[in-house]
C-alpha cells in the first residue's frame, strides 16, 4: 500500500509541474496581437501589478458581480491557503518556526473551506442560472474538493491517525526513499483525492491559477 | 436606487433573432464544402495566435459572475445570452477537439460535437453579442465575450455565413470610402450646405473644409454624421468650437469614415485595410493630429488596435501622434480657455450622459485610467447647468450597451435590439421620473441610430437623443 500511495503521489506531482509548467509556456509563447484591457485601464506597470494584486487577494471583480459567490469563493481560496501552509508540516525539516502561528487558525480554516463549499455546491444547485451554466465536471470538482477538505477534518478530529508517521513517509518521499504510510483508510482516501486533483489540474479550469496572470484583460496597460 | 432585475430563465425565448446572411436563409445550401474541418482547424488557429481566446476557453470556472450582465439576457431571458453560455457554445467545441479531457470524456467536461445544429446557433447567439464586454467587468479573470464572439463570426465567415449587415458596410468602405457610401463629391456637397446652414442660423461663416493639407487636426468622423440626426449636430458642434477657438482643421474624402465594422467580425485584414486609409490621408495631407469624431468603436480601434496593426508594418506611422478622441481635444480647447461657453442656452434641458461601451471600457482619454468617464461629463457640465447621472451601475466601467453595437444595427434584428436596450431604457425612465431629465447625450454614432429606433418603443421621444458635441457646439459663443 505504502509503495502504491508512494508512486501515486510521485506521478501527481510530476503531472501536475509538468502540465502546469507546459500551460504556462503555451499561455506566454501565444502572442497577444492586440490591446484588450478592459477600461479603467491602469497608466503604468504599478498601476496593472496594482491591479493583478488587489483582483488577487479580494476578488474585486467577483465582489462587484455578486456578494453571494464572493463570499463563499473568498473564504474558500482564503481557507485553502491556509490549510495548505499548514500541510508544510508534513514537507518541512525542519519546521519553520513560523508555522506554528497558522496551526490554530488553521482549526478553523479547515471547516471554513468545507461550510464555503458546500456554500458553492448549494449555489451551482440552487441558482438556476448558474446550473444552467454547469456541466458535469463542475460539480464533480467541488465533490472532490468536499471529499478532500471533509477526509482531513476526520483525519484531524475523527480518527486517530499517526501523523508524524505521516510525515515521516512524507519527508521520505521527498528523500527519494519512501518509508511506510501509516494504515488509515481515511488517510488513503484523502491523499488518493489530492492525487486526483493534482492530475486533473493542469488539464481543467483549475488552471485558472496561474492563467490569471496571462490575462490581457488585466495585465495590459496603456503607454 | 432600483436594483436591476435578473429575468427567469426562458430557454431559447430569443432563438429566432437571426441576421440575415450574404448566403441566404438557407444554411445548409450555405455552409462551404468541409465546413466543419474548416471551423474545426480555424478554432484551432485562433488559439494558437490569440492568447486571450485560449485562456478564457480555458479557464472559466463558471462561477456565474457574468450570468445576469448581458443586456441581451436582461432584456430577453434566454440563457444562451448569458455570456459564459454565449462562450460555451464555442467552448464546448475547443474542448472536443483541441483538448486531452474534451477527446477522452467529452460529456464529463462539457464537450459537444459540432454540428449544423450548433452552426445554427452560432450564427444566431454570436449576433446577438454587441461585443460591449460588460461582462469581463464582472468576471473575476476579465474574460472577454467579446473575443469569443469575434472568433465565432471569423469561423462564420469562415464556412460560408457572412452576415449582411456588416460585410455591406466593410465592402462599402473598400470600394467607396465609407459606411453609407458617400461618393466624393456628395461629401462636398454636404459640407457645404452645411456651412450654409450655420451661416442662416447664426451669421457666422463657420467653415467645414475638406481635404485642406497642413492643417492641425483632421478630424475623422462616422459618415453617419454626414447624413443623419442627430449626429449631424454634433459634427456642426464640432465646427463650431474649432472655428471659435481658431483652429485650423479639415475632414478628408478619403478618410471619410472614423468606423471600422472589420472589428466586429474579428477580422485583422479588414481592420487594417479599413483604418490604413486614415493613416495615409494624415500623412499625405500632413495633419499634425488625428482627432477621431463621436464613434464608439473607431476609438477603441484608433486608441487599442492601431499600434497592433501598424506599428511594425506601416512606414511613417511612429512619426504621427497618437490619435485622439474628440472629447479629449475640444476639452482641452475649453479648459485652455480658447472656446467660451453660455451655459444658459441649455436651461430648458436636464441632460444625462450615455457611456458608449466601446469607449467606456475599450479606450484611452487623457492621462488618468478614469478619464474616459470625467471627460465627457466635464463637458457637459462645462455647456449646461442641468447634468444629472443615472445609476451607477449603469454608467462608466459598468454601462449598459445601447443593444445595437458590435454589427447589430439592421432592421431584422430589432426585436433583439429593443430587449437589448431595456436595461439602458430603464435607467433612463428612472432619472426622466426623478430628475426630469430631457435630453440623453451620446458619443457614438451606432448608439445614436440605435436610440433613435428604439426609444418609441418605449414610448419615449427620439429627440431626447443628442451629440454631445450639439449641446457643446451650441454653448459656444460664436463671434
Amino acid at each position: 500500500m505504502s509503495l502504491f500511495f508512494a508512486s501515486a503521489l510521485y506521478i501527481a506531482v510530476a503531472v501536475l509541474t509538468i502540465g502546469v509548467m507546459w500551460k504556462v509556456i503555451l499561455y506566454a509563447r501565444t502572442p497577444v496581437p492586440h490591446m484588450i484591457a478592459v477600461a479603467p485601464v491602469p497608466r503604468t506597470r504599478l498601476g496593472v501589478l496594482n491591479r493583478l494584486v488587489r483582483e488577487t487577494l479580494f476578488f474585486e471583480s467577483l465582489f462587484r458581480a455578486s456578494k453571494w459567490t464572493w463570499f463563499f469563493g473568498w473564504i474558500f481560496h482564503c481557507a485553502l491557503v491556509i490549510v495548505l501552509l499548514r500541510h508544510l508540516y508534513f514537507v518541512t525539516d525542519p519546521i519553520p518556526a513560523w508555522l506554528g502561528m497558522v496551526f490554530v487558525p488553521s482549526d478553523y480554516a479547515a471547516w471554513l473551506l468545507v461550510a464555503s463549499l458546500v456554500g458553492l455546491l448549494g449555489r451551482r444547485v440552487v441558482v438556476s442560472r448558474v446550473r444552467y451554466i454547469s456541466s458535469p465536471s463542475d460539480y464533480a470538482m467541488l465533490i472532490l474538493l468536499l471529499v478532500i477538505g471533509a477526509s482531513g477534518l476526520h483525519l484531524r478530529y475523527g480518527t486517530d491517525v499517526n501523523i508524524v508517521g505521516v510525515r515521516e513517509f512524507m519527508l521520505g518521499l521527498l528523500a527519494l526513499s519512501p518509508k511506510d504510510l501509516p494504515e488509515n483508510l481515511t488517510l488513503y482516501l484523502h491523499v488518493l483525492s489530492v492525487v486526483v486533483l493534482a492530475v486533473v489540474f493542469p488539464f481543467s479550469k483549475l488552471i485558472h491559477f496561474p492563467g490569471y496572470y496571462f490575462s490581457p484583460s488585466h495585465n495590459q496597460r496603456y503607454r | 436606487m432600483k436594483k436591476i432585475e435578473s429575468p427567469n430563465i426562458k430557454e431559447r425565448a430569443m432563438s429566432h433573432g437571426k441576421p440575415f446572411f450574404e448566403s441566404g436563409s438557407d444554411q445548409s445550401s450555405a455552409l462551404v464544402e468541409g465546413w466543419k474541418e474548416i471551423a474545426i482547424d480555424k478554432l484551432g488557429e485562433i488559439a494558437d495566435s490569440n492568447r486571450a481566446f485560449r485562456l478564457f476557453l480555458d479557464s472559466c470556472v463558471k462561477c456565474g459572475a457574468c450570468t445576469d450582465k448581458c443586456h441581451y439576457f436582461l432584456g430577453t431571458g434566454d440563457p444562451l445570452n448569458m455570456p459564459v453560455a454565449r462562450q460555451d457554445l464555442i467552448r464546448g467545441v475547443y474542448r472536443r477537439y483541441h483538448t486531452l479531457p474534451g477527446k477522452l470524456f467529452p460529456r464529463f467536461v462539457g464537450a459537444v460535437d459540432l454540428t449544423e445544429e450548433l452552426i445554427e446557433d452560432w450564427s444566431t447567439y454570436y449576433y446577438q453579442c454587441s461585443e460591449c464586454r460588460r461582462c469581463s467587468v464582472f468576471c473575476p479573470f476579465g474574460i472577454d465575450t467579446a473575443e469569443v464572439t469575434m472568433a465565432g463570426r471569423s469561423i462564420l465567415d469562415a464556412v460560408g455565413l457572412k452576415q449582411k449587415y456588416i460585410h455591406t458596410v466593410i465592402n462599402n468602405v473598400h470600394k467607396i470610402g465609407n459606411n453609407l457610401g458617400m461618393v466624393g463629391p456628395a461629401i462636398a456637397d454636404t459640407l457645404e450646405s452645411l456651412e450654409e446652414e450655420v451661416e442662416e442660423d447664426t451669421g457666422v461663416n463657420v467653415r467645414f473644409p475638406l481635404d485642406e493639407p497642413n492643417t492641425e487636426v483632421l478630424l475623422v468622423v462616422p459618415s453617419a454624421d454626414l447624413y443623419t440626426e442627430p449626429h449631424v449636430d454634433g459634427l456642426i458642434g464640432c465646427a463650431r468650437i474649432f472655428h471659435q477657438a481658431g483652429v485650423r482643421w479639415t475632414m478628408a474624402t478619403e478618410a471619410s469614415e472614423a468606423a471600422n465594422f472589420g472589428l466586429f467580425v474579428g477580422d485583422d485584414s479588414h481592420m487594417s485595410d479599413i483604418a490604413e486609409r486614415i493613416l495615409a490621408t494624415a500623412l499625405n495631407l500632413g495633419a499634425s493630429q488625428i482627432v477621431i469624431g463621436e464613434c464608439g468603436h473607431a476609438w477603441r480601434v484608433a486608441s487599442s488596435y492601431w499600434d497592433g496593426l501598424f506599428k511594425d508594418t506601416m512606414q511613417g506611422y511612429q512619426q504621427l501622434p497618437d490619435p485622439i478622441h474628440i472629447c479629449e481635444y475640444t476639452h482641452r480647447l475649453i479648459t485652455g480657455g480658447r472656446v467660451r461657453l453660455d451655459r444658459s442656452v441649455h436651461d430648458d434641458k436636464v441632460i444625462t450622459f450615455h457611456d458608449s461601451c466601446n469607449v467606456a471600457r475599450g479606450s484611452r482619454m487623457g492621462d488618468q485610467p478614469r478619464d474616459i468617464y470625467r471627460i465627457p461629463r466635464e463637458l457637459l457640465k462645462a455647456a449646461c447647468t442641468n447634468f444629472v447621472d443615472m445609476a451607477p451601475d449603469t454608467i462608466c466601467e459598468n454601462t449598459f450597451c445601447c443593444g445595437g453595437g458590435g454589427g447589430l444595427l439592421t432592421d431584422e434584428l430589432i426585436e433583439v435590439r429593443v430587449s437589448g436596450a431595456s436595461p439602458r431604457v430603464s435607467a433612463l425612465e428612472q432619472v426622466i421620473e426623478e430628475h426630469s431629465v430631457t435630453h440623453m447625450a451620446a458619443i457614438c454614432a451606432i448608439c445614436k441610430s440605435q436610440f433613435r429606433s428604439v426609444l418609441p418603443h418605449y414610448g419615449l421621444g427620439t429627440d431626447m437623443i443628442v451629440s454631445l458635441h450639439q449641446i457643446l457646439g451650441d454653448a459656444v459663443v460664436l463671434n
